[in-house]
């Protein structure tokens, strides 16, 4: 049923809705055709949502009992922790949750890579995509100077140094973001203020992601255009609903498992130790989210140009749309951009290894390698790839390779049309 | 339509949007410039050390504008390796003449100028100092010598106050 068809059955819902549409999103929601062929990669989009939900709510209730004070963060973290009934789980749920929510999102773009789900017409899907991605770190970043321990401390000393990069203003850029000289207690609680603002502002442009989602629907596996609704779709409910809530379960079984059995396994030790500005520690590492980027900040042995690289690593992204001249969005009918495709899985994971040893001998060889390597992905490979590679025929629907479908386009058109 | 017509709406738009523009600055220049260090943050410009207890070899490290600051003092032979260095063979050349008035007395920002954490004492390649972050080593001048730093560590602005006492700031 199409939404100008819509029209609720009781009289009741026939005059809400007559004067605020909400029932009429409703049943597009419901309603809403979905490609049938979608796997589970597919699910992670609800699961992010689920994230999104659970910061909000834990770091609600945790924010009722933190005090944003350089001499009382640190201690009303522990407070959390040992006193306040069930802290220690709503903490463990947040910090464990930032991580869960980094993996998830991980999944998700790396699931549009290989499906070509960046393509024409989902440019501006991807596009806030990347905008959200880019607030998740920030938020993440932010949150985790909120306890103010040591790793906290020097965590926000070392990334807002990051603009004292930029020639001229740097220094006074810097000193803007602290509000002093150095970072401390008013930098504490701006940090806090953007903190708790941050994960709105996602919330927001959820909607947009979702709504520019719903013009032209879902990409697929097969990676195709198709009909809707048609006997290539499926209601979104129940059958997404249903595979989303399964896919969902799975997730929470290993989030419950980092929150029950390994809640710091994911953190670092040095972060109980409270911030102390005249101590640096000996081996400072972001949170493992972040640290491809980290690799590739340090393999660059310039300053400036060492931060231009980190940064051209997360907006390449958002003109990727444009690098890859490829017409044919999944991978399954690219073999060679398959190939490449994991060879660019691999050089990210060995970047996030590398981020996480000292920055020397050999460590530092392959983070330049890797790092040479991503750019060469993005900015010569996809380009070149779209006009050199010989792709595989693409199937007409995605019923029709289920069905045997005929490489003969005439048989193949006759039979949908008969089905239809 | 007529040229003079088209003109006076020109200039009325003009101007509005200029004086609205004005406007607006106005009104966000406040809300950026809070952000900046207050006035209780300015006023602790400065900090007196006593440096009776320091013996040579051995560096003090004090906070001032919640930066650590150290002071060294240093020995004959630290003071003739970072005065025989020569100019070429700096990143950033600056003489040691010029950064320690009082050749026995070192006084810097321990500050790494790459991105901002604490270099460790007596450590690196240079006998001076050593930044585990991103690998920053410092001559016993608190110069660069080696790694992603760009400049040397950066000596405040600090006197003699009498011959115990440095006033820093
Ligand atoms: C995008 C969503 C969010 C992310 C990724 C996120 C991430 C984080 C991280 C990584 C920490 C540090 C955890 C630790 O090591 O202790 C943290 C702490 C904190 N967050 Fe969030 N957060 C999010 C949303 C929120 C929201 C909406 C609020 C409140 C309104 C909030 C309030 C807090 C508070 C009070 C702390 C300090 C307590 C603590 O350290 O456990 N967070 N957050
Ligand atoms: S902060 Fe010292 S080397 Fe990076």
């Amino acid at each position: 049923m199409s939404d100008l068809d819509y029209r609720p059955k009781s009289k009741v819902g026939q005059w809400f809705n007559d004067r605020l549409p909400l029932l009429t999103l409703a049943n597009h929601l419901t309603d809403y055709p979905t490609p049938k062929n979608l796997n589970y990669w597919w699910t992670f989009g609800g699961i992010l949502t689920f994230c999104l939900i659970t910061q909000i709510i834990t770091g609600l209730t945790l924010a009722m009992h933190y005090i944003a004070h350089a001499d009382m963060a640190f201690e009303s973290v522990e407070h959390i922790m040992r006193d306040v009934n069930y802290g220690w789980l709503i903490r463990y749920i947040h910090a464990n949750g930032a991580s869960m929510f980094f993996l998830a999102v991980y999944i998700h773009i790396f699931r549009s890579l290989f499906y070509g789900s960046y393509k024409a017409p989902r440019e501006i899907i991807w596009i806030i995509g990347i905008i959200i991605y880019l607030l998740m770190m920030a938020a993440a970043f932010m949150g985790y100077v909120l306890p103010w321990g040591q790793m906290s401390f020097w965590g926000a000393t070392v990334i807002t140094n990051l603009f004292s990069a930029i020639p001229l203003v740097g220094e006074g850029i810097v000193t803007w973001l602290w509000g002093g000289y150095s970072v401390d207690n008013p930098t504490l609680t701006r940090f806090f203020t953007l903190h708790y603002l941050i994960p709105f502002l996602i919330l927001g442009l959820v909607v947009l992601h979702i709504w520019a989602l719903h013009v032209p629907g879902n990409n697929n596996p097969v990676g195709i255009d198709i009909k809707k609704p048609s006997k290539d779709t499926v209601p979104f409910h129940p059958y997404i609903v249903i595979k989303d809530g399964f896919a969902l379960l799975m997730f929470m079984i290993v989030f419950a498992f980092f929150v029950f059995y390994a809640p710091n396994i994911l953190g670092h030790a040095d972060n109980y130790i409270e911030a102390n500005p005249m101590v640096t520690p000996a081996h400072i590492v972001p949170e493992w989210y972040l640290l491809p980027f980290y690799a590739i900040l340090r393999s660059v042995p310039d300053k400036l140009l060492g931060v231009v690289a980190m940064l051209s690593a997360i907006l390449i992204l958002a003109v990727l749309p444009w690098l890859d001249t490829s017409k044919i969005r999944s991978a399954v009918f690219r073999p060679l951009y398959k190939q490449f495709y994991w060879i660019l899985v691999a050089d990210v994971l060995i970047l996030g290894y590398v981020g996480a040893m000292p920055a020397e001998g050999l460590y530092l060889l392959v983070a330049r390698v890797a790092t040479a390597y991503y750019f060469l992905h993005f900015l010569v490979i996809l380009p070149v790839l779209g006009f050199k590679e010989k792709t595989l025929p693409v199937p007409l629907s995605i019923t029709e390779p289920v069905l045997g479908g005929s490489p003969n386009l005439a048989a193949a058109r006759n039979k949908e049309s008969k089905m239809e | 339509m007529s040229e003079k017509k088209t003109k006076r709406r020109d200039f009325l738009f003009t101007a509005t949007t200029a004086v609205g523009a004005v406007g607006a600055a106005a009104v966000v220049w406040p809300m950026i410039d809070q952000m900046n260090p207050d006035a209780s943050v300015k006023a602790l410009a400065s900090t007196e050390v006593d440096v009776s207890a320091l013996t040579p070899g051995n560096t003090l490290t004090v906070l001032w504008r919640g930066k650590p600051v150290f002071i060294r003092r240093r020995t004959q032979e630290e003071i003739d390796e970072a005065r025989k260095v020569k100019m070429e063979d700096l990143i950033h050349p600056e003489k040691d003449e010029d950064r320690a008035k009082n050749p026995e007395w070192l006084v810097m920002l321990g500050v790494c100028t790459h991105l901002g954490c604490v270099p460790l004492n007596d450590k690196g390649d240079y006998n001076g100092w050593f930044c585990p972050c991103h690998g920053s080593h410092y001559d016993t001048s608190g110069r660069i010598r080696k790694g992603p730093a760009p400049l040397n560590m950066e000596v405040p602005k600090y006197e003699f106050v009498n011959a115990n006492t440095i006033k820093i700031g």
